[in-house]
C-alpha cells in the first residue's frame, strides 16, 4: 500500500519538464514535495500566483502572500500575482498543464465528486468546479476506500457530482489506474497489493489487461 | 478628481438595510477591514454580500455575520466560520455558492458591461439547474449572469486621491473585478497618495471606477493558515 507521501511521489512522475501545475488541498499539495531535481514545474495557486515557492520562514511570513489553502507560502524568481478573473482565465483556456485534485469518489466514466455531502455542512466548491470543468490532465489522489471499507471508485458516483467526465489517472493507496471509454485500467500496483485486492476494492469496471507494473520507488 | 473622504464610517454612507454589497479578499487576506468595522458599528441589516469566503468567527465577513447583519451570502467557499454554520442550519442565513471561477468572471462581467458569458464550469450539477446550456466548440456551458450590487467595498495597499489602485502579492484576489462592479465603489488603501506618486505605468484599477477613497488604520492582517519552513 502507498502512504499519502508515496501517492504524491508518484503522481510527481507525472510532471514534465517545462508544466504549469495546479495542486489542490491535501495530498495533492504534497506533490511539491517530489518535483525531480532540475525539473523546471510553475505551480499556480488560483488565488492569484504562479510560481508559488515554499513556505517561508518566520522572517518571511507575509500576511498578503497566501496560497489557495490560505497557508502562508513564498515567490521564486520570474513569480507573478495577479486577480481571481486572471487566474481562472488561465485554468479555463487550457494554459494549466495538470491539475492533481482529492475526490470523495470517482466513477467509470471519469466523473468526480469532491464538494459536497448531503446532510452535512456544506463548506463549498470553491475552485474545483472551475478546474474539472476545463482542465485536460486531471490526476486525482485518493484512498481507494472509505473508512468503513467501501469502494470509493464506482460504477456510478453516490455524491453530488463536481464534474463530468474529467478524471483521466487515478493514483489511489492500491494502484494507478487510467480511466478509459472502457472503464478503471490498471496500470500499476502498489508494493505488497494484489490484483485480487484491487478487484474487491473497485465497484466500478475494472480492465485488467497486459503489463500490469509495480511501483517502486 | 478628488475621491478622497475622511474614514470608514464616511465611506460606507448611503450603505441600507437590505442593499446587496461585493466585499474584496480571499480568505481573510485583502480584506476592506475598516470599512467592515464601520459596517458593523452601523447597524444596517439583511445584507447580501458577494464574497469569495465568508470571514471567520471574529474577523473579516464573521463581525457582520456575528451581528445578524447578514440575510445571505453568495461565496465559493465559507468553511471557516462556526457562527455561519450555526445561522445557515437555523435557517438565518440564506447561503449561495458558486464555482470560484464563475464567482470572479460575474464580478468581472458586471465591471465591463457583459450582462452574461457561458462557462463550462458547473455544467453537470446542481450549479447548473435552470441555466441556459449551450455548446461551443463541442462542449457544453452554462450561462451565468453578470452580478448586480449596490456598492462594492474593495482593499487595496496604494492608492492615490483620484482612485487610482495599487494591490500587493496575493491581497489582489477579488478586488480589481469588484473594484469595477460596484454602483458606487469604496476603497480603502494602506497608504493613500497624491495624484503623480503613483507610477501610471504599475496601476491596477483604474481610478475612474473608484467613487471613494480613504486611508485605512490599524490593519490587522491576520492570517489563517500561518504556515513555516523550520
Amino acid at each position: 500500500m502507498l502512504s499519502k507521501e508515496q501517492i504524491a511521489q508518484r503522481i510527481a512522475r507525472e510532471l514534465k519538464d517545462g508544466y504549469y501545475v495546479n495542486l489542490g488541498i491535501g495530498i495533492p499539495t504534497l506533490v511539491a514535495n517530489y518535483v525531480p531535481e532540475g525539473m523546471d514545474v510553475t505551480l499556480q495557486s488560483e488565488n492569484g500566483l504562479l510560481g508559488m515557492g515554499p513556505f517561508p520562514t518566520e522572517e518571511e511570513i507575509d500576511a498578503d502572500l497566501i496560497n489557495a489553502g490560505k497557508q502562508t507560502v513564498t515567490t521564486l524568481p520570474g513569480s507573478v500575482f495577479f486577480d481571481s478573473a486572471t487566474s481562472f482565465a488561465m485554468i479555463r483556456s487550457g494554459r494549466v498543464d495538470l491539475t492533481v485534485l482529492g475526490a470523495m469518489e470517482v466513477n467509470e466514466n471519469g466523473d468526480i465528486a469532491n464538494w459536497k455531502i448531503p446532510g452535512k455542512m456544506v463548506k463549498g466548491m470553491g475552485g474545483a468546479m472551475d478546474l474539472v470543468a476545463s482542465a485536460q490532465n486531471i490526476i486525482v489522489a485518493m484512498q481507494h476506500t472509505n473508512r468503513a471499507g467501501a469502494s470509493k471508485l464506482l460504477k456510478e458516483l453516490s455524491l453530488p457530482v463536481t464534474g463530468l467526465g474529467c478524471v483521466k489517472k487515478v493514483v489511489t493507496n492500491l494502484c494507478v489506474m487510467d480511466i478509459t471509454e472502457r472503464g478503471f485500467e490498471l496500470r500499476e500496483l502498489a508494493p505488497g497489493v494484489r490484483i485480487d485486492d484491487v478487484k474487491a476494492a473497485t465497484e466500478g469496471k475494472l480492465i485488467v489487461e497486459g503489463d500490469i507494473q509495480d511501483i517502486r520507488f | 478628481m478628488d475621491k478622497v473622504v475622511q474614514n470608514a464610517a464616511e465611506a460606507i454612507a448611503g450603505i441600507s438595510d437590505g442593499m446587496t454589497l461585493m466585499i474584496g479578499g480571499f480568505g481573510l487576506c485583502g480584506i476592506p477591514e475598516n470599512s467592515i468595522k464601520a459596517l458593523v458599528k452601523s447597524g444596517v441589516n439583511k445584507l447580501t454580500c458577494i464574497s469569495n469566503n465568508a470571514g471567520v468567527d471574529d474577523f473579516g465577513i464573521g463581525l457582520l455575520l456575528q451581528g445578524k447583519q447578514v440575510k445571505k451570502m453568495i461565496s465559493s467557499y465559507v468553511g471557516e466560520n462556526v457562527e455561519f454554520e450555526r445561522q445557515l442550519l437555523s435557517g438565518e442565513l440564506e447561503v449561495e455558492l458558486i464555482p470560484q471561477g464563475t464567482l470572479a468572471e460575474r464580478c468581472r462581467a458586471a465591471g465591463a458591461g457583459v450582462p452574461a458569458f457561458f462557462t463550462p464550469a458547473g455544467y453537470g450539477t446542481e450549479v447548473a439547474e435552470g441555466k441556459e446550456v449551450r455548446i461551443f466548440n463541442g462542449k457544453k456551458h452554462i450561462m451565468e449572469e453578470a452580478f448586480k450590487s449596490d456598492y462594492a467595498i474593495v482593499k487595496a495597499w496604494k492608492g492615490d486621491t483620484d482612485g487610482n489602485l495599487i494591490f500587493k502579492a496575493t491581497a489582489r484576489n477579488f478586488n480589481p473585478m469588484m473594484a469595477m462592479a460596484g454602483k458606487i465603489t469604496i476603497a480603502e488603501v494602506e497608504e493613500l497618495v497624491k495624484p503623480g506618486e503613483l507610477d501610471p505605468n504599475f496601476i491596477h484599477t483604474p481610478g475612474i471606477f473608484v467613487n471613494r477613497i480613504f486611508q485605512g488604520s490599524s490593519y490587522e492582517k491576520r492570517i489563517e493558515q500561518r504556515t513555516i519552513t523550520k
